[in-house]
């Protein structure tokens, strides 16, 4: 059995050292560049944070893959979502003639938005996969406003740091960073491969955020609101999926 | 140490992976694929969501989300152990001295040699102590510098927000199923090395294996060159 030398013993001191000034000063940098995402709790945090600072540092502004036409899938699968409420069913009767979606929170100009509204402010169209959590995917090309005109023709204002979206569904509610919130993909979509966008896929209003997994995506939205902290949103872990067990950030 | 960490988060891995394909077990080639486009093969397993037919007539629980927060908690264990382990094995020479095949050993008639040494169960030679011989090396070489950084790859490439800061890295994969697909054959195969390793242990002797790699000696050479050569570095 060899001695602990000491020069070893100077080694790894100074190491571990180097090792506890390095987390914490990572800590630090992480925080103030907005790194920790909100379910950073629990024994999961480490590894979570790890993930969500990496790919932000990576990503920020990289471009969701986009295909051509031709790649468009024959056969979209509109995941299954719980049978729609009674307000919903009143929307759908009229033709979603009567569908608002409300801006507000931290922004210079709260404005309620019709779907008309909506499709004068520029719209763009992009192909996209959508791949869901559970492993399958599919491609099609998505017609919609992109999110950032509506936060730019509401005004919203330097302190947010994350837009939160609601689903007239209660319960059904996400939200993104600023960086996905001003994302030139980051779409509310309107329609689908040339046509309306269908309820099943989320019509009449969905906000599609490409660079993350499709439960990112929240279907049949009607109001949207620009924070600087989740904290006072559900149990304060950043959305519904935490609450249910999946993970605030789906970029991965 | 390195090499008990991973046995851990490997562990963590193996389990949740299963579970994240419980959700859904076809697997297809190409970019896209769904329950409507036609699977390359479909495992013979009743499904955690309701939407995958499988013909079993009913769903298992549904543990996606723990599983994939675990899986990438454990992922990320892995990779920064795996730095440590690759970094440290470089500059103290343990890749070149123990896991590099000797060139004169590269070549068939030693891989036979031991795989016939293996099957006569010929007593091991005393050498076979502290020192790895060709096979071994190949499999652990082929484990550390394949299998695992093309799992993590292949891993990455399903991810949305990787995918578009490096499309080229799905491209040559195939595609994001051909890269699930990928994903699932080399974590089948690392669980192959999996099984043939701890048998070997245990055919070796499983307490003088684990003590030896405890502590880092052998019973049987108490001047093996391995704690020499430690000894040596940290005088």
């Amino acid at each position: 059995m060899s001695n602990i030398s000491r020069r070893r013993l100077i080694t790894t001191g100074l190491a571990a050292t180097a090792g506890v000034a390095g987390l914490a000063a990572a800590d630090r940098i992480a925080r103030r560049y907005g790194l920790i995402p909100p379910d950073n709790v629990g024994f999961f945090g480490p590894g979570e944070t790890l993930t969500y600072a990496a790919q932000r540092l990576m990503t920020t502004h990289s471009l969701a893959r986009e295909f051509p036409r031709n790649m468009i899938s024959k056969t979209p699968f509109a995941n299954e979502t719980a049978p729609p409420n009674e307000a919903f069913k009143r929307h759908q009767a009229v033709g979603f003639s009567d569908w608002r979606l409300s801006v507000d929170g931290m922004v210079a100009r709260p404005t309620s938005f019709s779907l008309p509204d909506l499709r004068s402010l520029p719209v763009h169209s992009q192909i996209t996969e959508v791949a869901c959590e559970e492993g399958w995917s599919y491609i099609a090309e998505w017609i919609g406003t992109p999110l950032v005109h509506v936060l730019d023709a509401v005004g919203v204002l330097p302190q947010a740091r994350y837009v939160v979206y609601f689903s007239i569904e209660p319960d059904w509610w996400e939200s993104i960073d600023m960086a996905d919130a001003l994302h030139p993909q980051t779409f509310l979509t309107l329609g689908m491969n040339d046509g309306d966008l269908p309820v099943g896929f989320g019509g009449p209003l969905r906000l599609r955020v490409p660079r993350q997994l499709g439960y990112k995506s929240v279907k049949y939205i009607t109001h949207i609101t620009a924070t600087d902290s989740l904290k006072k949103f559900g149990k304060g872990l950043g959305s519904a999926s935490p609450e249910g067990g999946y993970a605030w950030y789906a970029g991965i | 140490m390195t090499h008990w960490i991973t046995v851990i988060a490997f562990l963590a891995l193996l389990v949740t992976g299963a579970e994240i394909v419980v959700s859904h077990p076809r697997f297809y080639w190409g970019e896209v694929g769904n329950i409507q486009t036609h699977p390359l093969f479909v495992l013979p397993i009743p499904a955690s969501r309701d939407t995958v037919p499988t013909g079993y007539r009913f769903v298992m629980p549904d543990e996606n989300g723990w599983s994939r927060y675990l899986h990438f908690e454990a992922a990320w264990v892995v990779v920064l152990t795996g730095l440590v382990y690759g970094l440290a094995s470089l500059w103290s020479g343990h890749f070149r001295k123990d896991l590099l095949p000797a060139p004169a050993d590269w070549n068939w008639r030693s891989f036979r040699e031991v795989f016939a040494s293996y099957l006569r169960r010929a007593p091991p030679d005393k050498s076979d102590g502290y020192s790895y011989n060709v096979v071994q090396r190949t499999a652990y070489l082929a484990v550390i510098v394949v299998l695992f950084p093309l799992v993590i790859w292949t891993g990455l490439a399903m991810s949305p927000a990787f995918e578009g800061a490096f499309p080229w890295a799905v491209a040559v994969l195939g595609g994001r199923q051909s890269a699930r697909t990928l994903h699932f054959f080399i974590s089948g195969f690392l669980l192959l090395f999996l099984v043939v390793h701890v048998t070997m242990v245990v055919l070796a002797g499983f307490r003088s294996r684990m003590r030896a790699m405890i502590t880092g000696h052998t019973a049987s050479s108490p001047s093996n060159p391995r704690s020499t050569h430690e000894q040596h570095l940290t005088t």
